[in-house]
């Protein structure tokens, strides 16, 4: 185990980290705020990695297939929001979870019949899919670096809205107190609306970053989704602080356990047998953190930051 | 036209559990006497699909614990099969309750930490434990990892060789259905059940009247967990073949669909959501490729007509 391979890994750790925050952000404001099981986030996801690969190729231009990205998964936060989630939003837990994993079915299907079920390309301009060294023998992907840094300013940027802003403080009272900030005149269903489609945006920025390293295909927002519960169970639901450490620590104990459980499992067992355990321990790792967290805290490590829980 | 009242007969008489029994079995005794060996597997997956969503039924309906990890006990039930046939066992009298330890084991753990938490957190954690489940089995190589592999052989019965005969196992999917059926709405009706429904719908009353209303439902969990494990002991026994995929969190949500479509506060509910569901998938899969959009479509009508359940939405259009 060398310095520079673990550097290499916590840089990859941090880059999953911040991917997960972008959805996870999204995601645990739509809870907070609406008390609204969204399953159907990591489709939005997904449609934004399509959205983006899309707009590059065509636009040719890799800035300009952003920013239609973006939109793009913007307008369709609206759309989804406008069409069927408003009509969820006040109905018990259980419909909206049959509600919105139809929506899987029904959207993975159609990508799956419009875009074809193979992994589409996602190309990187050339000034960004180079390596650039770090320090001497560690090369590291300049893109991995540009993901890293734009999450945590789009960290900084959600942090400054909701401290910071009126949006924000309405937000937060929304959060806690829907009828009373509805009873000082304002449209709360209107606020719903538009942090229920901003959401929809940082989860279609989440795939556009991650698009050109992973493959874009229909069912890749599956697992983002599950990553992203895990960190909001750890960081506790409405939180965008806890959603932003919850994100750094599921995403550094995943990439790390990957990493070097078989290694440090040779300290123990034999080679075959550590060579066995080691990727089905790794993979339970976010899990047990997970369960840990829950032994300490059941309403997660920031759930402080919400006053009351809402009831139904 | 049909009068109001005589279509709400038929609906009722249509989803019945005996009628929905009765004609599983009538599927498989008339596959076998035609040689129609499509009916007999098909009445046997849907028996076994039956099996899992009934118990999920039980924790979800009885006692309103929302529950996005059914899949997970559904496939430790196949994988206990799979181990067992790796160790040289294939007695189908050590191998179901096996089976049934294996998924309660795991509900036992995963559901102590669960149940401390309501709501939302509930379902997000039931459904990262399961997914836990389906990584550690996706990473063992030894079990086949993400490919899976077919287990050692059929199970024996008291040493015959009597589930060789697909038929046969049919007839024990559909007896294990029937018989946890009846043993359900047995538990229903007595003390236990009668407690896991109060603090479903009034949680401080019942705790109040000093009962300890988190062992009640971890209780009622880790039965319905086992009793999933036995639907996965199946369904290893009639694939052949054991996969992560048996766990993947789609199964979960398939499940709650099963529930809820034929009607979540009735324990026969979710055999005939089940049946449905899968006739469904069978009659979609035919026609199209996309069968899952036709189920997502017919999901979300139920769910926005608040039509509660299938037979309600059948009433409803025929009207």
């Amino acid at each position: 185990m060398s310095f520079t391979l673990l550097a290499v890994q916590i840089l990859n750790g941090l880059q999953l980290g911040v991917v997960l925050f972008l959805v996870a952000a999204g995601l645990t404001l739509v809870f907070g705020v609406m008390d609204f099981v969204n399953l159907a986030h990591g489709v939005q996801y997904m449609l934004g990695a399509y959205l983006t690969a899309i707009a590059v190729s065509k636009t040719g231009s890799f800035a300009l297939g952003l920013v239609g990205g973006l939109a793009g998964s913007l307008a369709l936060g609206f759309a989804f929001e406008l069409v069927l989630f408003r009509h969820l939003v006040r109905r018990d837990h259980l419909e909206q979870v049959l509600a919105t994993f139809a929506v899987i079915l029904i959207v993975t299907d159609l990508a799956r019949m419009i875009f074809g079920p193979a992994p589409i390309a996602f190309p990187l301009p050339a000034m960004l899919s180079g390596s650039i060294a770090l320090m001497p023998g560690l090369a590291y992907p300049v893109w991995r670096l540009v993901i890293i840094a734009a999450g945590l300013a789009t960290a900084f940027l959600l942090w400054f809205l909701i401290t910071r802003t009126r949006t924000g403080m309405l937000l937060r009272a929304g959060s806690t107190h829907p009828d009373m900030v509805s009873a000082l005149g304002v449209d709360i269903d209107r606020v719903f609306l538009f942090v229920f489609a901003f959401g929809a945006m940082l989860a279609g920025f989440a795939g556009a970053m991650a698009g050109p390293i992973l493959s874009v295909e229909p069912s890749m927002g599956d697992n983002v989704l599950i990553l992203a519960f895990v960190v909001i169970v750890i960081g506790g639901i409405g939180a965008v602080r806890g959603a932003l450490v919850a994100s750094l620590i599921v995403g550094l104990v995943d990439t790390l356990g990957r990493a070097f459980s078989t290694d440090l499992l040779r300290l123990v067992l034999d080679r075959s047998s550590a060579a066995q355990a080691g990727p089905a321990i790794a993979s339970m790792a976010i899990y047990l953190v997970m369960a840990a967290v829950l032994i300490v805290r059941p309403t997660g490590l920031f759930s402080g930051e919400r006053v009351t829980a809402r009831s139904k | 036209m049909i009068g109001d009242a005589l279509l709400s007969r038929l609906v009722r008489i249509l989803v019945h559990p005996a009628t929905v029994l009765a004609g599983l079995a009538l599927t498989i005794a008339l596959g076998q006497i035609l040689g129609q060996s499509f009916w007999v597997t098909l009445a046997t997956r849907a028996a076994i699909l039956a099996l899992a969503a009934l118990s999920l039924g039980f924790v979800l309906g009885q006692g309103g614990l929302v529950g996005f990890g059914h899949a997970a006990p559904f496939g430790l039930g196949a994988y206990a099969v799979l181990i067992a046939g790796e160790l040289g066992v294939r007695e189908i009298l050590v191998l179901l309750p096996a089976a049934f330890a294996a998924a309660a084991l795991f509900a036992a753990a995963t559901g102590a930490l669960a149940l401390r938490t309501r709501g939302v957190y509930f379902i997000m954690i039931t459904l990262a434990f399961a997914q836990m489940a389906y990584f550690v089995f996706a990473g063992v190589s030894a079990l086949g990892g993400d490919d899976g592999m077919s287990i050692a052989g059929k199970a024996t019965f008291l040493g015959a060789k009597f589930l060789r005969w697909d038929v046969n196992t049919a007839w024990l999917a559909l007896g294990l259905l029937t018989a946890t059926f009846l043993f359900l709405s047995r538990v229903q009706h007595a003390r236990f059940g009668r407690v896991l429904a109060a603090a479903r719908d009034a949680e401080e009353r019942v705790a109040a009247l000093g009962w300890s209303v988190y062992r009640v439902r971890l209780v009622a969990w880790i039965l319905a967990a086992g009793l999933a494990g036995l639907a996965g002991a199946l369904m290893a026994e009639q694939t052949g073949f054991v996969s992560p995929a048996l766990m993947n969190w789609h199964r979960s949500g398939e499940l709650i669909v099963m529930v809820v479509l034929g009607g979540a506060r009735k324990l026969s509910g979710a055999i005939v959501g089940a049946v449905v569901v899968v006739l469904v998938e069978e009659f979609l899969g035919g026609v199209t490729e996309y069968w899952k959009l036709g189920l997502g479509v017919l999901i979300l009508a139920v769910v926005l007509t608040r039509a509660v359940d299938l037979s309600a939405l059948l009433r409803r259009t025929a009207r």
